[in-house]
């Protein structure tokens, strides 16, 4: 259990999406001028991550992985080459579906963040915790927690950095920091910050 | 004439990762040293450069209700074949690179540029424009990745430039280079020097400042 919970920790914080994996930060940088839309981005990618990671994890290990076949008498059968196109096909499939329940059931939410969900099929943060999953072989429970984690790591991420942006538009930047230079430097920041969890697990 | 600008506008005047903020997520991750980096953005460039010239080929026999999907697969595809050579011939280097190069599939350079460009041109003046954008790509992760190793390891492409204390120099290493804050302050940095250079750049604040004696009332 407290496997699970230090891999939960480690993968919203010490190694966080955007701040320390550098993935993610199209949409980090863009859509972070405001909170409002901050929670709606961060939420949406929690739901989607929380969703696509083990269901690739799934389809990796019983249709791609090499001896995946082996049941059917082709032992020999590598498809893992394949993973980068299987992974890319059901995010978006995932996505899609996602968008339809929302929309069906909980339009209320589905007006919150529903703009974001289509954005959020080419994501590189989404990408990236499925690749991750399939490099380090995790089981079913680990990459669904890997998901949920690195979701909520960007969740925070990018909640904490739109506050602060927020907090400097009043401020009288020099012309050439204006907007993007100032969000990187602030990115910065947050990352050294983050950095500090670098040593740290549950008890 | 007009391929000539086509190639050198996005180089510096309209760089891709500095100004139109594309492409940004692998700019930073494979910057610690030269060697990556360079790799990283020829690989960049080869897949950028494919793909618009397959697409702009197609562009009239593609719907554009499914334009997107096509456009993502032909790129993963490409992606594909560049991660297998790289493994084939130069696995250490993909080992380095881990999920990186697979990224590019969904780096926003890639997909921008063939949906704004490659989809209404013609496939010279595709590629040319693929070929620009990837160089300016290229231009701000070799400036990233050489500051990072030289202040980080002190060599550049692995040759010993500034001898480090440990090996009898003067020069202590930067461990903070090498980890991530300091590529986004470098970025920020190089994006605050560029914008200075060209003032056209700057983007106009949400809020101005007034200066108190024009305050009204």
């Amino acid at each position: 259990m407290s496997d699970l919970g230090s891999l939960f920790i480690r993968s919203a914080f010490v190694e966080n999406l955007p701040l320390t994996q550098f993935l993610g930060l199209c949409t980090f940088l863009a859509l972070s001028r405001r909170p409002g839309t901050a929670i709606g981005l961060g939420l949406a990618v929690i739901a989607v991550m929380g969703v696509t990671v083990p269901l690739n994890h799934l389809i990796f290990q019983y249709v791609l992985a090499p001896g995946a076949w082996a049941w059917a008498g082709l032992p020999e059968i590598d498809l893992s080459y394949l993973r980068l196109l299987t992974f890319i096909g059901v995010i978006a499939a995932a996505v899609q579906l996602v968008e339809m329940i929302l929309d069906r059931s909980f339009p209320a939410l589905f007006a919150t963040f529903g703009v974001f969900l289509s954005l959020l099929a080419v994501h590189c943060a989404i990408l990236g915790g499925s690749l991750f999953m399939a490099e380090r072989n995790y089981n079913l429970v680990e990459s669904t927690v890997l998901g949920l984690g690195g979701g909520t790591g960007f969740a925070i991420a990018v909640v904490m950095l739109s506050a602060i942006r927020r907090r400097l538009a009043y401020a009288d930047l020099p012309d050439g920091l204006q907007g993007l230079g100032i969000a990187f430097i602030l990115t910065g920041m947050l990352s050294l910050g983050f950095s500090s969890f670098a040593q740290m697990t549950l008890p | 004439m007009k391929l000539w600008t086509t190639l050198t506008e996005p180089i510096l005047r309209q760089n891709p990762v500095t100004l139109q903020i594309l492409g940004i997520c692998s700019a930073l991750a494979v910057t610690t040293t030269l060697a990556a980096a360079i790799t990283m953005s020829l690989c960049l460039t080869a897949v950028l450069v494919a793909a618009s010239g397959i697409i702009s080929t197609i562009r009239k026999h593609l719907p554009s209700s499914i334009r997107l999907i096509v456009q993502i697969i032909i790129v993963a595809s490409l992606v594909i074949v560049v991660d297998q050579i790289l493994q084939a011939f130069f696995f250490e280097m993909s080992q380095r690179l881990s999920v990186y190069v697979s990224l590019i599939a969904t780096n926003c350079v890639v997909l921008g540029r063939t949906e704004s460009f490659a989809l209404h041109n013609k496939p010279l003046s595709s590629m040319t424009d693929a070929l620009g954008n990837g160089l300016g790509y290229s231009l701000i992760l070799i400036i990233i990745g050489s500051v990072r190793e030289l202040f980080g390891h002190g060599t550049l492409l692995g040759y010993s430039v500034l001898p480090t204390v440990e090996q009898g120099g003067w020069f202590e290493p930067l461990p903070l280079m090498l980890l991530a804050p300091s590529a986004f302050f470098l970025l920020g940095g190089l994006v605050w020097l560029i914008r200075s250079l060209m003032p056209k750049q700057v983007e106009t604040p949400e809020h101005k400042l007034v200066p108190a004696e024009e305050v009204p009332g």
